[in-house]
């Protein structure tokens, strides 16, 4: 089974939050594979190890998003495809699909694997619209994944627990979070991942044009904080009584 | 006047709350229609329309429940082709995330995701998103037509106006192709008893609580309360709670009279979900930790210990 998964570089969750003074996001941050994409590449390789077949990383990005693929690749995944072009930076949702869907369709996958959302984009938009474009349903919110065969299952989560959705492949799916544990790199996986193929792809490449973003920023205002109130250091008694006033006059009791 | 389009999700013949919150919302902006598909749909239609419909789209085909993604946006793309409205509002939803995601990518026009207000602009529409992990607001203004528009549930408040909605039956327009993502069954996991969306206390917990095992801490409390217990998703990730429980951007958003947050430490991740709350309450062992920068009434301590008198206390009071 041929499997691709998109993975994408974000800002270090763990690094220190910077925003630059025009309130574009720091770019000398920390960047890191988003931690969602991490379950993804994870999955993809357990159904190679069930199955057989390929794990190919897809990643638009700047040239630095070669070390997200490269960590990718000492997980155990076989190849990237890195698409890079400076008329790409800034991209929304919908062109980030176009152009990863051009990649992805020149390597007819049999599966594609996105995390629900991302780290920073955290909306999940990039999968429906990249579904799509490939003409493939999509099988989502899984929290696990079963292949027979052609046929998918997935457990898609909700709400309510979760439902089971089947589904035949070619077919997107998107994980959720704790789908699988990510394996650490290996010495040999970070060795063996030096010499495996990473090919970079240009918008000329993918034979789509920047188009016209969805939206234009007006204005990035501070949020309406909530200011610190009173804080109580509990002794063993006045912790439950201060909290007791105020569900008190808060009316709930 | 603008044209208007709720996507109004249905679940057992009523309207989901997202939707009554959209169309509230929707009928200030300009005439509203409300696309419902799929079983349930035309007993749902009252309820729409005293929300601000003026006409309910409706198909009833049970392809629309059985099937995901894939036969709403057939239906919604060929309703466009007709004539498409200014405006297309959904839910940011699990459900509507995806209708709007593969109908923007067919229709070719992008969308604004994760929207907390959406207000007329000249002609197009000015859309307020939370931006790096909500300590900023973005306003947008977009640029296409129609603007595809996702909003979070519990920014607006759903309000009836009374209005009487025309009921007009649409063509289903699934295409050949397009049942293939088929949901076979649908599990339930742990029944709530006081739902988390509208209760008017909710007690949540978080990592600092140790273990799944002292969990029922927090339940305990919140059944005290009459109110629901919430989790933040480290815990969920864990395993120790069912995702429905989950408080935050990719969870619930909650708005009670009080949020109670034991061991859970403010990413602003969790605080997107609960900041609207009137009264918010933290217990955290840690001085430090974000949410106490936040709370009105920030305890330090053990949350192990404090939980379990808390309960006393309120039982004590109301004589239970
Ligand atoms: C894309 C994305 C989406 C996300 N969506 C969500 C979401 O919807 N909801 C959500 O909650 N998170 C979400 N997160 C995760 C979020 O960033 C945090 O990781 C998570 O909220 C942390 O959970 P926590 O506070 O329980 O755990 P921790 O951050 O580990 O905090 C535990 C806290 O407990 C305190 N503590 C320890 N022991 C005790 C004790 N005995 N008594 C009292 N206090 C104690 C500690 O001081 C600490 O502050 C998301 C993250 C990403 C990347
Ligand atoms: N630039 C990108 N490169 C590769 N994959 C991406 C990119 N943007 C989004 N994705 C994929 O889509 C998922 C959801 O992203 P988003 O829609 O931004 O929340 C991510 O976790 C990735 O798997």
């Amino acid at each position: 089974m041929k499997i691709v998964v998109t993975v994408k570089q974000v800002p270090d969750p763990n690094g220190a939050q910077a925003l630059e003074p025009d309130n574009t996001i720091a770019r000398d941050r920390e960047v890191v594979l988003d931690p969602g994409d991490e379950y993804g590449i994870e999955e993809g390789l357990q159904l190679k190890e069930k199955h057989g077949g390929e794990v190919v990383l897809v990643s638009m990005g700047p040239e630095k998003a070669r070390d997200a693929i490269r960590k990718g690749l000492s997980m155990g995944a076989d190849r990237g495809i890195l698409i890079t072009d400076e008329q790409l930076a800034g991209a929304d949702a919908l062109l980030t699909a176009r152009a990863l869907a051009a990649a992805i369709k020149a390597e007819k996958p049999e599966l594609v694997i996105c995390a629900t959302e991302s780290y920073d984009g955290s909306t999940g938009m990039v999968p429906p619209m990249l579904a799509e474009l490939l003409g493939v349903p999509q099988l989502t919110f899984a929290k696990q994944v079963e292949v027979d065969g052609q046929q998918v299952t997935v457990h898609r989560q909700t709400e309510e627990g979760y439902q089971v959705v089947e589904g035949s492949a070619p077919c997107l799916v998107t994980v959720t979070a704790g789908i699988a544990e990510p394996r650490y790199a290996s010495l040999k996986g970070i060795m063996a991942a030096r010499s495996k193929e990473v090919k970079v792809l240009k918008l000329g490449d993918l034979g789509i044009d920047r188009g016209q973003p969805a939206e234009t920023v007006e204005s990035i205002a501070d949020a309406d904080a909530r200011e610190a109130g009173e804080i109580v250091e509990d002794d063993g008694s006045v912790g439950v009584d201060r909290i007791m006033a105020v569900l008190q006059s808060a009316k709930v009791l | 006047m603008a044209n208007i389009w709720v996507y109004s999700e249905v679940n057992e013949g009523r309207p989901r709350s997202i939707a009554l919150e959209l169309l509230s919302k929707a009928r200030d902006l300009g005439t509203v229609d409300a696309v419902a598909l799929g079983p349930g749909a035309r007993e749902a239609a009252a309820e729409l329309g005293a929300h601000g419909a003026s006409r309910v789209l409706v198909n009833e085909d049970p392809a629309f429940a059985e099937y995901l993604a894939e036969p709403a946006t057939d239906c919604l793309a060929a309703l466009a082709g007709k004539g498409a409205p200014d405006l297309i509002l959904f839910g940011f939803t699990s459900d509507s995330r995806e209708v709007a995601g593969r109908l923007a990518a067919r229709l070719g026009v992008g969308l604004i995701s994760n929207a907390m207000d959406v207000v007329a602009a000249d002609g197009s529409f000015r859309v307020t998103v939370p931006y790096f992990g909500g300590a900023k607001v973005a306003t947008y203004r977009s640029n296409t037509s129609p603007a595809i528009v996702l909003v979070r549930p519990k920014s607006f408040e759903a309000s009836e106006i009374g209005g009487q909605a025309e009921v007009v039956e649409i063509d289903a327009a699934i295409g050949e192709g397009s049942r293939r993502a088929r949901i076979v069954e649908r599990r339930e996991e742990a029944a709530e008893q006081v739902k988390l969306e509208d209760a008017r206390v909710v007690v949540s917990g978080g990592r600092g609580l140790g273990g799944p095992e002292n969990f029922h801490l927090v339940e305990e409390l919140a059944a005290a309360l009459g109110g629901a217990a919430g989790a933040s998703r480290a815990i969920v990730d864990a395993g120790w709670v069912p995702y429905a429980m989950q408080v935050g951007q990719t969870g619930k958003t909650v708005r009670p009279g009080v949020y109670i947050a034991a061991g859970i430490s403010g990413a602003m991740q969790h605080t997107v979900g609960m900041k609207s709350a009137k009264v918010i309450v933290a217990i955290n062992k840690d001085a430090e930790a974000p949410i106490l920068k936040m709370a009105d009434l920030g305890v330090v301590g053990d949350a192990l210990k404090i939980l379990p008198r808390l309960t006393d206390a309120v039982k004590a009071r109301k004589g239970q």
